[in-house]
């Protein structure tokens, strides 16, 4: 493994992976809703498929539709035991960028406030493009709505209306703090834990997708987030993610 | 973990999946529990042609199971037959123009008047119930382990092999 690299994994293992350890339980009690275009778009998946929610943190997306199948994945420990409550499907512990599944099989995917967690533009894109290696090729070059497709969603720079006031041409590479709540009894202060984000720009999440080989079907802006709805295109998606 | 699960996993390690060998992962000194799951026959239907029907034979074996049959299930063998459950009479009456309506509903997959078979519920046992809580899954591949505890699988990789 290349030397950046190595370095990018360190840090992110201690500004994202250690503090989703140490905040799984309160992260999960605030996260139980499914926001509405995820939700829209797994209740429009046909029945019988099976995909993949990478990512999955404490599972809150995959009881939307009783007709498909989902298998989670969540680099937090923690939150994979949280998920796996959810009977009806199923959840592992993985890495984005090394998914335990085999390639083109999967009728969809859901990648929900994942990538901006990666922290060079490099390793977004090689995560963009594992989620999208996953979903099964298309038979012909013709454009189909039973095409395999992906939802991809990220942080946005542009939210100037939300509390954290961030907006066009501020600085994308952020510390985001958590406050965890210390407990009275044992006297427990409260803690200040911070996760590294990459806020996207508008048009940045497209950029990523077309990269790796991705077509985008649809895309948008949700709530202080950028998602897309992508689909592969053509042979490239596969190619990148060959042996190095 | 479930069967119909271990059919969509493969090793990790980028060099092993275009490896033939590397999937299926092969379980060992599995501990198999049975966790109930609401079963859902419209769904079981819908599910049958993504099926890797040769993978579960394999995974049936690993376990210790009963072997499945040899080829996978038609759709229709999930359902009893109209003169078995005798749910399809008022469609007689109708007569042929109103049969027709009845098959393209259930084949829009919107009804299901036919009640499931015992095939169809020992398939959702297997599927869906059967679960691996403790074990090893093994890469045919480069051999690698990786741990079942508690009904979760872990695949993050030690470093020397990511």
């Amino acid at each position: 493994m290349a030397d950046g690299a190595a370095k990018a994994e360190e840090y992110e293992s201690q500004h994202v992976h250690q503090v989703y350890e140490e905040i799984a339980h309160h992260f999960s009690a605030t996260r139980y809703k499914p926001w509405p275009i995820i939700a829209k778009y797994l209740q429009s998946i046909p029945s019988g498929s099976v995909g993949v929610d990478v990512g999955c943190g404490n599972g809150k997306n995959m009881t939307v539709n009783s007709n498909i199948f989902i298998i989670g994945s969540d680099r937090s420990e923690s939150l994979v035991k949280i998920a796996a409550d959810k009977k009806s499907h199923d959840t592992v512990v993985g890495d984005i960028l090394d998914l335990p599944h085999p390639l083109g099989q999967f009728d969809f995917a859901i990648c929900i406030a994942v990538v901006h967690h990666l922290s060079t533009r490099e390793r977004r894109v090689q995560a963009v493009g594992a989620v999208l290696s996953l979903l099964k090729q298309r038979n012909s070059t013709a454009k189909s709505d039973k095409d395999a497709t992906a939802l991809i969603y990220v942080w946005a720079l542009e939210q100037k209306n939300s509390r954290r006031g961030w907006d066009e041409g501020g600085e994308q590479d952020v510390m985001v703090p958590w406050v965890k709540k210390g407990s009275k009894t044992s006297e427990q202060p409260d803690k200040i834990v911070e996760r590294y984000y990459h806020l996207y720009r508008k048009g940045e999440l497209e950029e990523d997708i077309r990269e790796v080989g991705g077509e985008i079907v649809e895309s948008g802006y949700e709530k202080d987030n950028w998602w897309a709805i992508a689909r592969r295109c053509d042979q490239r998606v596969e190619n990148q993610l060959g042996p190095q | 973990m479930k069967i119909l699960t271990l059919t969509f996993l493969t090793c990790a390690r980028k060099s092993c999946k275009p490896e033939p060998t590397s999937y299926p992962l092969h379980p060992t000194s599995a501990e198999l529990e049975i966790i109930p799951v609401d079963f859902n026959p419209l769904f079981l239907r819908a599910l049958l042609p993504r099926l890797d029907w040769p993978t579960l034979r394999i995974l049936c074996e690993a376990f210790g199971l009963p072997g499945l049959q040899e080829e996978a299930p038609e759709e229709d063998a999930l359902f009893l037959q109209p003169e078995e459950g005798g749910a399809m009479e008022d469609v007689e009456v109708q007569g042929e123009k109103g049969k027709e309506v009845v098959e393209d509903v259930e084949k829009k997959g919107e009804e299901e008047t036919r009640e499931a078979s015992q095939l169809a519920k020992d398939l959702h046992h297997l599927l869906l119930e059967t679960t691996m809580q403790e074990g090893k899954l093994v890469c045919g591949c480069c051999g690698h382990e990786y741990a079942v505890k508690e009904g979760i699988a872990n695949f993050l990789l030690p470093a020397h092999l990511v």
